[in-house]
């Protein structure tokens, strides 16, 4: 009896992790199906080296750096934000603060992660974006610059949390043996806490940009929807995931080439993520060698 | 205190049930059912659709079918008998008039309301007085698309600066008519702009944005007044901005038009057919505006009505 039961719950627990990786696969092989049909109409180089994104109108182009360059500008903004903020929060917190207001901040903190995106992208839309037009007038209706800045404060506990995480776990003797050396505190948190938490901080940094490239609530209302080639982070732009976006939501028939488009474009943000993730995972596993 | 409430809630109980039964009473009189068939254009579709939506809640076991081959394909169907209505964008060509005679098909045409498209910009652009179909067409064409990319390509007077252009996605039929009227092919424009189905996201792009040029549907402009700018659109003989008044006289072209729903006499035989028809006169000024179109003025509304009661009339 107790062998089956024991069997029963064996079974059940594999099944539900190999559900979790069939998924996977099974999104993978969709965007995989659909790209190859699309790769066979277009060509794979005019889709990485043509400067136009316009399958829906009348002069159709399908070349993909516009929306990459889109995704790319605005995921670099909101890393220049999160890494430096993120990344203070994490030294303060680990090197500088009490345990006691350490455990009420970190889950305070972590708040930050747990608003709507919808709601980050109308804070973009409706208070950051007047607010950098009283500064700077030229700047558009919409535009990479605060769609960047608020994915950038959505993402800080991201980069916070796990660096400081990491830092905590630098060993109490590598501190102990810098102060014996007669290190002040912040000489002692900047070349020896830091430099030993670094793979776990490089984890976060990515970790947090894999998390920006597929954002896409916050794109997709303050960030505009239009597929532009630049680096200007002045003017509307549009990333991968507000191509989706659009598209899923408009009447594009189903199986024409123009909905092919978007498992074309998918395909590459996952390509990223992917990457992004693997390396993460990889810088991971080496630090965790490194302390045991 | 508590019995008190307790009366006033019971109070309120009585009269929201009274209330109800009355309604009932009214919409019950007559009890029509069939099929009702209609087909043609997708733009008067969407008031046709909201018509019939709110027809349905009077009249429940009529059924109203309702299809977007084109006003071409509609009036195809139409000539053959084969639909009760046809929704159309333009009145009937002389070849269509003909084929319905082939088939003994007499009809009645009915103007439901005006559709008005309008051409925006930045409340703090000061360069804009009015635009030319011309310098429309020059900016929209898709020959336009990464050439045509500052205002002072339009005119050079205009400032040497990008301009960033907002309009209705391809799904919507704005964007079919504008690029009709303006570029002379339905659905071709230039890509490289800000387009989007959900009108809001346009307003939002224009007022923010003091290079920016859009248009959409004037019933949004009326809601936006304050955040927008309108501009009047040469019509060849003057230049003429879009209001209610100029979009219902023609006076606002190519960027206005009327549209219609026909209706053949085999039909107003049957009363549902006529109960949806007074229906639709009467509720289309609502409805239009609600969809996004221009109502007729409402004397209009009595004299179609009027017509169509004739019409009716002759051939009962």
């Amino acid at each position: 009896m107790r062998k089956i039961k024991e069997f029963v719950i064996e079974q059940s627990l594999l099944t539900s992790a190999l559900i979790t990786i069939a998924v996977t696969f099974g999104i993978v092989a969709v965007l995989g199906f659909e790209a190859v049909i699309f790769f066979s109409e277009v060509s794979i180089i005019d889709f990485f080296t043509d400067t136009q994104w316009t399958p829906l109108f009348t002069d159709k182009h399908y070349g993909i750096l516009p929306l990459l360059s889109g995704t790319l500008l605005t995921s670099f903004i909101a890393i220049s934000v999160a890494l430096p903020v993120g990344l203070s929060i994490s030294i303060y917190l680990s090197e500088y603060a009490p345990t006691s207001f350490r455990k009420t901040i970190k889950p305070l903190l972590e708040l930050l992660a747990a608003v709507p995106t919808v709601v980050y992208g109308f804070f973009a839309l409706i208070v950051v974006t007047p607010f950098l037009q009283s500064i700077y007038p030229n700047l558009s209706g919409f535009n990479a610059l605060s769609a960047g800045i608020v994915m950038g404060i959505m993402i800080i506990p991201f980069v916070s949390s796990i660096s400081e995480d990491a830092l905590h776990a630098v060993p109490h003797s590598l501190r102990e043996a810098s102060f014996g050396m007669g290190s002040t505190r912040l000489q002692t948190a900047f070349k020896v806490v830091v430099p030993a938490a670094s793979s776990g901080i490089i984890v976060s940094i990515i970790l947090a940009i894999s998390r920006a490239i597929g954002e896409t609530m916050i794109v997709a209302i303050a960030a505009g929807q239009q597929p532009r080639l630049t680096l200007d982070p002045t003017v509307p732009v549009e990333t991968i995931t507000a191509y989706i976006v659009q598209v899923s939501l408009g009447d594009v028939q189903h199986g024409s080439i123009e909905y092919r488009t978007i498992f074309a474009a998918g395909i590459t943000l996952f390509a990223f993520t992917f990457l992004l993730n693997t390396i993460s995972y990889r810088i991971r596993k080496k630090y965790q060698a490194r302390y045991e | 205190m508590k019995k008190i409430v307790l009366l006033v809630a019971l109070a309120f109980v009585a009269l929201a049930c009274g209330e109800k039964k009355e309604n009932k009473e009214t919409k019950t009189t007559t009890e029509l059912s069939g099929t009702i068939k209609v087909d043609g254009s997708s733009t008067v579709f969407p008031i046709t659709e909201a018509v019939a939506e709110e027809f349905r809640t009077a009249q429940p076991k009529v059924k109203v079918t309702i299809g977007v081959s084109g006003t071409g394909g509609g009036f195809k169907k139409f000539s053959r008998g084969e639909t009760n209505l046809s929704n159309a964008s333009r009145p009937i060509k002389d070849k269509e008039k003909k084929a319905c005679a082939e088939n003994n098909i007499n009809y009645l045409e009915l103007e439901v309301a005006y559709d008005g498209l309008a051409v925006l910009v930045n409340p703090e652009n000061d360069w804009v007085d009015s635009f030319t179909v011309e310098e429309l067409k020059k900016i929209w064409e898709p020959a336009a698309q990464g050439k045509i990319m500052k205002w002072n390509q339009i005119r050079p007077e205009w400032p040497n600066e990008e301009i960033h252009l907002f309009g209705p996605g391809v799904a919507s039929g704005t964007y079919d008519y504008f690029t009709e009227a303006i570029v002379g092919k339905s659905g071709s424009s230039r890509g490289d702009f800000t387009a989007s189905e959900d009108d809001h996201v346009l307003v939002q792009g224009i007022a923010g944005d003091k290079y920016s040029l859009g248009f959409f549907g004037l019933a949004y402009y009326a809601e936006n007044k304050d955040k927008l700018t309108l501009i009047g659109v040469h019509n060849g003989e003057t230049v003429v901005k879009p209001t209610l008044e100029t979009v219902s006289n023609g006076t606002y072209r190519p960027l206005s038009r009327p549209l219609f729903v026909y209706v053949n006499s085999t039909s107003v035989k049957s009363a549902e057919v006529v109960e949806f028809v007074n229906f639709y006169i009467e509720n289309a000024g609502e409805l239009s505006k609600d969809v996004g179109y221009i109502p007729l003025p409402a004397e209009n509304y009595i004299e179609q009505k009027n017509k169509f009661q004739t019409f009716v009339k002759s051939n009962n």
